[in-house]
């Protein structure tokens, strides 16, 4: 344990659940409690209850708070409605991705933004960067990072909404008709939270943003209004899980600065509807048209193909232009599916073998093992 | 019994009978890996040797080694961890064991005592 460590406001709580930790971008945070195939079961049968105070927050006020985000992001963020949520890219200059966030409305002129820990700082350095050329363009609004003074707690599954109906100290006028990636201001015992109606697991769930002092409180008031629906504390092994079935990319593996939108399966973020973002033009320009793109993978038998891995050309593929055999692409993601029970994968991959149904083979530490391509998600929840 | 187990730095534990040693992973290595859900394993009749490479157990996290502790021919492999990785998490040190070997040489191995010191538990 060193200096260099953070440790999330719940981190006492953690301890004394029994967690095991893993560094996730300076973070200590738990990677299981006990078991990681549980708690991914459970969050697709029942709930789980996920610690995501690393995650990294940007408040933006002011009548030029909308202008400002359109300028810095790729997706028409003024045009959200109050309450609203939005998957959107920042991207630089060249068209690669500096991070993917989640921008909510959270006032007529003020916005939350969202972004990976592990990009704190360069998107606050993009940011801040941005928002003066568009202070000098005229726009008026504040900026600041709020990640210090913002815990971010998940329930996700199934039995979610109930879990929040039930907690103690909690008031959400507006939860029962609370819409997918809908938020609305709510209170637990005299805290503001931002209750949002989103998450990472391809599950229903919900996301709470408070202040770190009230956020163990909150941790036990959902815990134990999850009792008798079976939630579990759940880490970031499980996390990662449930991500890669419902096919969402992760910053550092699928997404980068090397990646443009279109090549990660995201071309439709980017708002060319928009006059002006940064990155427009090289996203109209486009990446090369061998440049890789994003597929799914699935193959059999239980051994999983991992993020790292050579991709070729399938045994014995006839194609007539000297590609049989030869390496075509990387897996970035990859596990056996606890859901599926199949290893499932995400890799980019030369165009030429990226339409659905078309097998590959990867080299898994030797051993050459067949995959086909399929589309996204892996995973789709049953809608009620 | 557990007092005859022995460990290695790999993280493996042996219990020798006769000329037969019973091989396995360690509670803390089991822990470390997480939910297990593959096995390869040495077949039986296959020739292995100290220290090298025999097999590999995956998590779903991550994929662990394991380091043959002695020279000698397998004589069998656990077909009940294979069908069910999750032994392994439950019962390392007992229905978890991996592979039996017939050793024809038996390296210096720690005990609990020595192995504790190594995981600072």
């Amino acid at each position: 344990m060193t200096s260099d460590h953070r440790f999330s406001p719940l981190h006492d709580v953690h301890v004394a659940a029994g967690a095991s930790f893993t560094d996730f971008a300076g973070w200590q945070m738990p990677v299981r409690y006990s078991s990681d195939l549980a708690e991914h079961h459970a969050v697709r049968s029942a709930a789980g209850l996920f610690d995501l105070s690393h995650m990294a927050e940007f408040r933006v006020s002011g009548s030029g708070a909308g202008a400002f985000l359109d300028h810095a992001f790729a997706g028409a963020l003024s045009a959200i409605e109050l309450g609203q949520a939005k998957y959107s890219l920042l991207l630089t200059a060249e068209g690669g991705i500096v991070d993917d966030v989640v921008v909510y409305r959270t006032g007529d002129e003020e916005f939350l933004v969202v972004a990976n820990a592990s990009n704190r700082e360069p998107v606050a350095a993009a940011l801040t960067e941005r928002a003066a050329d568009a202070r000098g363009a005229g726009a008026t609004f504040d900026l600041s990072d709020v990640s210090d003074e913002t815990a971010l707690v998940a329930v996700q599954g199934p039995r979610s909404r109930a879990i929040l109906e039930a907690s103690a100290g909690l008031s959400a006028p507006g939860l029962a008709d609370l819409r997918y990636y809908r938020s609305i201001p709510a209170d637990f015992r005299g805290a503001p939270v931002l209750l949002a109606r989103t998450g990472y697991t391809g599950e229903d769930g919900f996301e709470l943003y408070l202040h770190p002092s009230k956020a163990s409180d909150l941790w036990e008031a959902l815990a134990e209004a999850g009792a008798s629906h079976d939630i579990v504390p759940a880490g970031l092994a499980s996390r990662d899980t449930l991500r890669l079935e419902a096919g969402m990319p992760l910053y550092g593996h699928e997404l980068g600065l090397d990646t443009f939108p279109q090549q990660a399966g995201l071309g439709r973020v980017p708002a060319l509807t928009k006059p002006e973002f940064v990155g427009r033009d090289a996203v109209v320009a486009g990446p090369a048209a061998d440049a890789p793109v994003l597929v799914g993978l699935v193959g059999e038998g239980r051994r999983a193909a991992r993020a790292g891995y050579t991709v070729f050309a399938a045994d014995g593929d006839d194609t007539d232009d000297g590609t049989a055999d030869a390496p075509i692409g990387t897996i970035t993601s990859g596990a056996l599916s606890p859901t599926l029970g199949h290893p499932i994968a995400l890799a980019y991959v030369d165009p030429r073998f990226a339409e659905a149904g078309t097998p590959v083979s990867v080299d898994i530490r030797g051993t050459r093992l067949t995959y086909r391509t399929t589309p996204l998600p892996f995973y789709r929840r049953k809608k009620d | 019994m557990t007092e005859e187990i022995r460990y290695t730095a790999e993280h493996e534990w042996v219990l020798v009978d006769g000329s037969v040693a019973t091989i396995g992973i360690t509670a803390y290595a089991a822990a470390a890996l997480g939910d297990i859900v593959y096995l390869d394993l040495p077949a039986a009749g296959t020739e292995i040797s100290g220290g090298t490479v025999v097999g590999e157990i995956e998590s779903t996290k991550s994929v662990g080694e394991l380091f043959a502790p002695v020279d000698g021919t397998v004589v069998e492999a656990n077909q009940a961890v294979q069908d069910a990785p999750e032994l392994v998490n439950s019962d390392p040190l007992g229905e978890g064991w991996l592979i039996k070997v017939e050793f024809s040489a038996l390296p210096a191995l720690l005990t609990a005592d020595e192995y504790r010191t190594l995981t600072g538990e």
